[in-house]
């Protein structure tokens, strides 16, 4: 990767996997008007808890938002990036959206601007948002071809009407390609996020990786498609399923190669807030927050200093963990599971985990290939059983599991699943960790280096 | 003859109010009105009633 990128990806969490580690997003709910209507969305049900992409608690004018970010930006030392993402489409209701960047921008000049719209009015746009200084853009592109898109989009409001079928799906293709074509044009990055729904588009995401990688992406992020009837989507209603993780592990292994892959994405709610994996949001809706805040940047500047110390002892700590794997030359691979708060470090007590990062170390190194999502064990000091038997299942095919700290009794349920776990590594990086785990668990340790 | 829309099912997306030729939606309190007195139902503008065809909401926003 050249400098120039490097500089642009390392402090926004998505579109760099290192970055995610220490720094942090926040959303604002400003464009809640849609001008398509995808299957798996529905704007008109939310739930604190649901971690859903297009749901909101509140939808925030541009002042209130700027109310919020500065409120966050006080309190939350590792916020660099605002996104608009939602619960609409941040390009058609345009006028929220620059107005909010605008007032922000003023206000705190370093924030990064990102944005996420289904493209559909994005080419009207690009000169604007780049003269905003808006430096990352998603845009969700899930078909090239339009038979495909007319199973996913009912129907698309452009140029003052409204168009259903094949013809919506193929207006809503000529406008995504030109908007990703008009955005490399200027050197914005690009991430395409892709909603894989098995029996629809699944095995035409390679497809849709080929076209988007010949015209610049910059990353693509295949999720999972997320359907409950509960939602009431229309794919919930009809049964439409998502897939598993294995599934979604085989066509991400299948898409190597292509457009360079985003696997550290958690499908995060449109007003979520704090680093990936964790939301803060519930702590600033407007009733928390202050009515006039003041921007006060100490806490961020003096955050970015110790990153920007550790930062390198880390990433040098990485690759030589890597290469050590790599170069042992063992053809059995090890899947294993980490619970971590950010940092880069095994930090998280096992009862605590809201999720697990997995790590395959094998012949090509160490490579992050996703993420588990779990109910936590410990609720208000002691486990529970029933949430076990979940992160059983969640961890379905990990080897070992690396956390800060494990009690007895969990640990034993593990291993008569199958499921190692220790907290011998507790607090080293992660890399680190999985390659003397590596050596361990192969015999290659420099020692007794024989196999 | 106006619009008008039905308030229980409306997500306040809010998409009607700035597609509206005729200024005649507005947030009133915690709903989204229809000006009947400016609703033209965009006759002589559109073909399609703008409101009722971004509308998200099937039969939500609806002829009075």
């Amino acid at each position: 990767m050249d400098s120039a990128t490097w500089e642009k990806i390392k402090d926004h969490p998505c579109f760099s996997e290192e970055a995610h580690h220490y720094f942090a997003r926040m959303h604002v709910a400003v464009a809640p008007a849609c001008n398509i209507q995808c299957n798996y969305c529905n704007r008109k049900y939310d739930c604190a808890n649901e971690s859903r992409p297009g749901v909101v608690s509140e939808k925030l004018t541009p002042d209130q938002a700027l109310r919020k970010v500065v409120a966050v930006a006080n309190e939350v030392p590792q916020l660099s990036v605002l996104g608009i993402a939602g619960p609409g489409d941040a390009c058609y209701d345009w006028n929220k959206t620059r107005a909010t960047f605008e007032r922000v921008a003023s206000e705190i000049p370093d924030i990064k601007l990102c944005i996420s719209t289904n493209g559909l009015a994005l080419p009207e746009h690009v000169d604007k948002l780049a003269e905003m200084n808006v430096s990352h853009v998603t845009i969700t592109i899930n078909m090239v071809d339009p038979a495909v898109g007319e199973k996913i989009y009912p129907w698309i409001f452009y140029g003052h009407r409204r168009y259903t079928g094949v013809d919506a799906a193929k207006i809503l293709h000529e406008q995504q390609m030109l908007g990703l074509e008009m955005l490399t044009a200027r050197g914005i990055l690009t991430k395409i996020n892709s909603v894989m729904i098995p029996g629809v588009n699944d095995l035409h995401l390679i497809e849709v990786n080929k076209w988007v990688k010949e015209r610049g992406a910059f990353l693509h992020n295949v999720m999972p498609l997320i359907s409950d009837p509960a939602h009431g989507t229309s794919f919930g209603l009809t049964g439409q399923r998502g897939p598993n993780a294995l599934e979604l592990k085989a066509l991400h292994d299948r898409l190597e190669g292509g457009a360079k892959l985003m696997r550290h994405c958690r499908q995060c709610r449109a007003d979520a807030v704090g680093l990936l994996g964790t939301d803060r949001g519930q702590e600033f809706t407007l009733d928390h927050v202050p009515l006039e805040p003041h921007y006060d940047g100490a806490k961020r500047q003096a955050y970015r200093e110790v990153v920007a110390r550790i930062r390198d002892d880390h990433l040098e700590a990485k690759e030589k963990a890597i290469a050590t794997v790599a170069s042992a030359n063992i053809r059995g691979s090890l899947q294993v599971a980490v619970a971590t708060k950010g940092g880069g470090r095994i930090n998280e007590h096992f009862g605590h985990a809201k999720e697990f990062q997995v790590y395959e170390a094998s012949q090509t190194g160490i490579k992050f290939v996703g993420h588990r999502k779990v109910e936590p064990y410990c609720h208000g000091g002691w486990g529970e059983d029933a949430a076990l038997a979940g992160i059983i299942a969640a961890l379905d095919g990990i080897d070992i599991v690396l956390c800060a700290r494990i009690g007895d009794c969990p640990k034993e349920r593990l291993m008569e699943a199958g499921i190692r776990a220790t907290d011998t590594y507790g607090y080293d990086y992660i890399e680190a960790a999985i390659s003397a785990l590596h050596a361990t668990e192969f015999g290659t340790a420099p020692s007794q280096a024989t196999a | 003859m106006a619009f008008k829309i039905i308030a229980s099912q409306c997500t306040q997306c809010g998409a009607c109010e700035f597609e509206c030729p005729s200024n005649a939606i507005e947030l009133k309190g915690e709903k989204y009105v229809i000006d009947p007195k400016k609703c033209t139902e965009c006759k002589g503008v559109f073909e399609i009633q703008q409101c009722a065809s971004v509308c998200p909401m099937p039969k939500t926003c609806v002829p009075a």
